[in-house]
């Protein structure tokens, strides 16, 4: 048997609460643990935790490690190298999950490499080999137009998951649990970075959670034409976004960026206007329920994937759809 | 400041989608014909952030690309640009390996390089996605690492980092010598001159083979490898677009308004 053993997932905490894509992690390892017959557990980052650690048993976790310091709050990847590094040391997982944000990009890679091992991030399904009991890891790879599945040869195998691809965890609360603190033993000395302001650029309803996005590209043409997908967003009760380029030409602002490398939506209805639907793109947006899309083009790669559709030109065909749409909504 | 920037030759992503093809068997991505390779896209904006802090700091920029068949259009843009040096490692050995075996490569490239204050590459390279490699090399050889700059700025031996985040920025202070990876946040890469391409022209790039660097092969491309790929698939996307037709634009539109509302999605 290999000394490696039990899945470990990080979990990040945010105000005292687990973070909706820990939920996720949860729920991912406990069922992977359940396929490999082995435990699981989780560590929780962030400071101060509140009820976050019996959260996490109610969401399945067998152990429960905590580390609440102060000198955690900032999440900075620096500070937290080496509590992670030291608990994986002491548990020796076979798997190692955390979500792909703004923390899990950084550490995951450094503590594969640390662990002498290797990572696959960005993950949307993973499941176990029958046979070689290894961890099989679905990315989306090319911008989209494919995907890979790979494994990690060596231990222990490292991964992060994209946000909303996995089911959360199933709350129990007759779950029982043993909760672990740790020294987080923070040496200053060896920070080598510090935060110095966090800034939220954002106003009104957050693209991921609206349940309406209206979405221009390059063909929209100016920031006057935005002005326009803003006015029915509003009357929609949604969000603007916008395609790479429109918000490369400050049409839009660059956090509304939707796709690969922007914001990953799942909207009830995503209205897709002179865009041409690049795999970058749609890997932001194919989760929608219902995609509309407007273009010029008949041959455009959006209508690929789009419900419903009508080849125009957008600042014609607007002002007509626009109104008929702000009528219905009467 | 001495700055490295490492930057990839991949397949055009923006080559239309429906070019994209895979070979079942070699599990490979068969390259679109007639469609040139190009810099990894933010591999150019990492460019163009070096050349920002030179023109501020002085100093001198290496670009380092890993590969094989490195067409000399392509890896001599940042030369055009207006980087300094370029260091091809450039051999059958060192590619066909995954994260790890290629910032392995790279890690050992910058140590013969040695000199430097800033290493910057991209968020994520635009074929395989993988975002490891910047975070990677950071480990390997110690630094802190930053990634998802939007704006560097270096103050004595300080340097300041705004950071993308989902719902805004972070400004991030670090020691130098540092790691920054760069995304689209960033302002665009600048266009060669005509001065920049005729001093592209005539600079050769210095080609080191693993020997050069003294590598243990088994450590690069293929055998140096932790990860195996087992499938490499396209999603099937199913079309079932029902375009909503009209005589002119201004009907079509009312007419796609009014088929929303019969369908039930307004
Ligand atoms: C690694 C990588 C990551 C990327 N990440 C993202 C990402 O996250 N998000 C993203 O969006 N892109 C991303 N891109 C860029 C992506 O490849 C495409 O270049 C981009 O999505 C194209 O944007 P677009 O559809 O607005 O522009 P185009 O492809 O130029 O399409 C414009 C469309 O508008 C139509 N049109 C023009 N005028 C009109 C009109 N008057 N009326 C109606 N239709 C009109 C045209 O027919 C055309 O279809 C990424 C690229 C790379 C390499
Ligand atoms: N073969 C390579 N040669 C030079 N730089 C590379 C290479 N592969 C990756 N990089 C750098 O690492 C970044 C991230 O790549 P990846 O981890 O492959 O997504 C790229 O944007 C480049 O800056």
């Amino acid at each position: 048997m290999s000394e490696y053993q039990g899945v470990l997932v990080f979990c990040e905490v945010f105000e005292g609460r687990l973070t909706s894509v820990s939920l996720e992690l949860l729920g991912t390892g406990r069922r992977l643990a359940g396929e490999l017959k082995t435990s699981f557990q989780a560590m929780l980052l962030g400071s101060p935790l509140d009820k976050a650690p019996d959260e996490a048993i109610i969401c399945g976790a067998e152990k429960v490690y905590v580390a609440d310091d102060p000198g955690l709050k900032d999440s900075l990847t620096d500070s937290y190298l080496p509590v992670m590094e030291k608990i994986i040391k002491q548990v020796c997982p076979a798997v190692v999950l955390m979500g792909q944000t703004n923390m899990g990009r950084d550490l995951i890679p450094r503590l594969a490499y640390r662990s002498n091992s290797a990572a696959v991030l960005d993950c949307v399904a993973l499941a176990i080999d029958g046979d070689t009991k290894r961890l099989l890891m679905t990315k989306p790879v090319f911008g989209g137009n494919a995907y890979a599945v790979q494994i990690c040869e060596t231990n222990p195998q490292f991964a992060t998951i994209r946000a909303k691809s996995m089911a959360p965890a199933i709350r129990d609360e007759s779950r029982k649990g043993e909760i672990i603190k740790l020294q987080a033993d923070l040496d200053l000395s060896r920070v080598q970075t510090r935060l110095i302001e966090r800034k939220t650029e954002i106003a009104g309803i957050k693209l991921e959670d609206a349940r309406v996005i209206v979405c221009g590209g390059r063909g929209i043409g100016s920031a006057e034409g935005f002005k326009q997908l803003e006015e029915l967003a509003r009357v929609l009760k949604g969000a603007v976004g916008a395609s790479r380029p429109a918000c490369d030409n400050k049409w839009a602002s660059d956090n509304v960026q939707i796709g690969l490398t922007g914001k990953i939506v799942s909207p009830e209805l995503y209205i897709a206007v002179a865009l041409s639907g690049s795999s970058q793109h749609l890997s932001g947006c194919s989760g929608s329920k219902v995609i509309v899309a407007i273009n010029k083009d008949a041959e455009a790669n959006i209508f690929k994937v789009a419900h419903y559709g009508i080849v125009a030109d957008w600042k014609k065909a607007w002002p007509s759809f626009a109104g008929k749409v702000k009528e219905l909504m009467k | 400041m001495n700055i490295i920037v490492c930057v990839k030759q991949v397949n055009d992503p923006e080559a239309p989608p429906s070019s994209f093809k895979i070979d079942p068997n070699s599990n490979k991505v068969v390259p679109p014909v007639g469609v040139p390779p190009v810099l990894s896209t933010f591999d150019e904006y990492a460019v163009e952030a070096a050349i920002r802090v030179k023109e501020k700091t002085g100093g001198k920029i290496t670009a380092l690309s890993l590969g094989i068949n490195l067409l000399r259009d392509v890896v001599k843009k940042p030369l055009s640009m207006g980087v300094d040096e370029l260091v091809l490692l450039e051999d059958p050995a060192y590619i066909d390996g995954d994260s790890w075996s290629t910032s392995f490569a790279l890690f050992t490239a910058i140590k013969k390089i040695g000199n430097y204050d800033l290493i910057l590459c991209g968020r994520q390279s635009a074929d395989w996605d993988a975002g490891q490699v910047g975070p990677g090399i950071a480990e390997l050889l110690g630094l802190p690492c930053i990634t998802l700059a939007r704006k560097l700025e270096v103050e004595g031996n300080r340097l300041k980092v705004e950071r993308v985040i989902p719902d805004g920025f972070e400004l991030i202070e670090s020691t130098l010598p540092a790691l920054v990876t760069l995304s689209n946040e960033h302002p665009a890469p600048r266009y060669p001159n005509v001065k920049g391409i005729m001093m592209a022209k005539r600079k050769e790039p210095i080609v080191w083979k693993p020997s050069d660097l003294g590598l243990d092969v088994a450590k690069i491309g293929p055998s140096g490898r932790r990860t195996r790929l087992i499938k490499l698939y396209q999603p099937v996307r199913e079309s079932h677009c029902e375009i909503v037709t009209a005589d002119t634009p201004e009907e079509a539109g009312l007419k796609l308004g009014q088929k929303l509302r019969d369908v039930k999605v307004l």
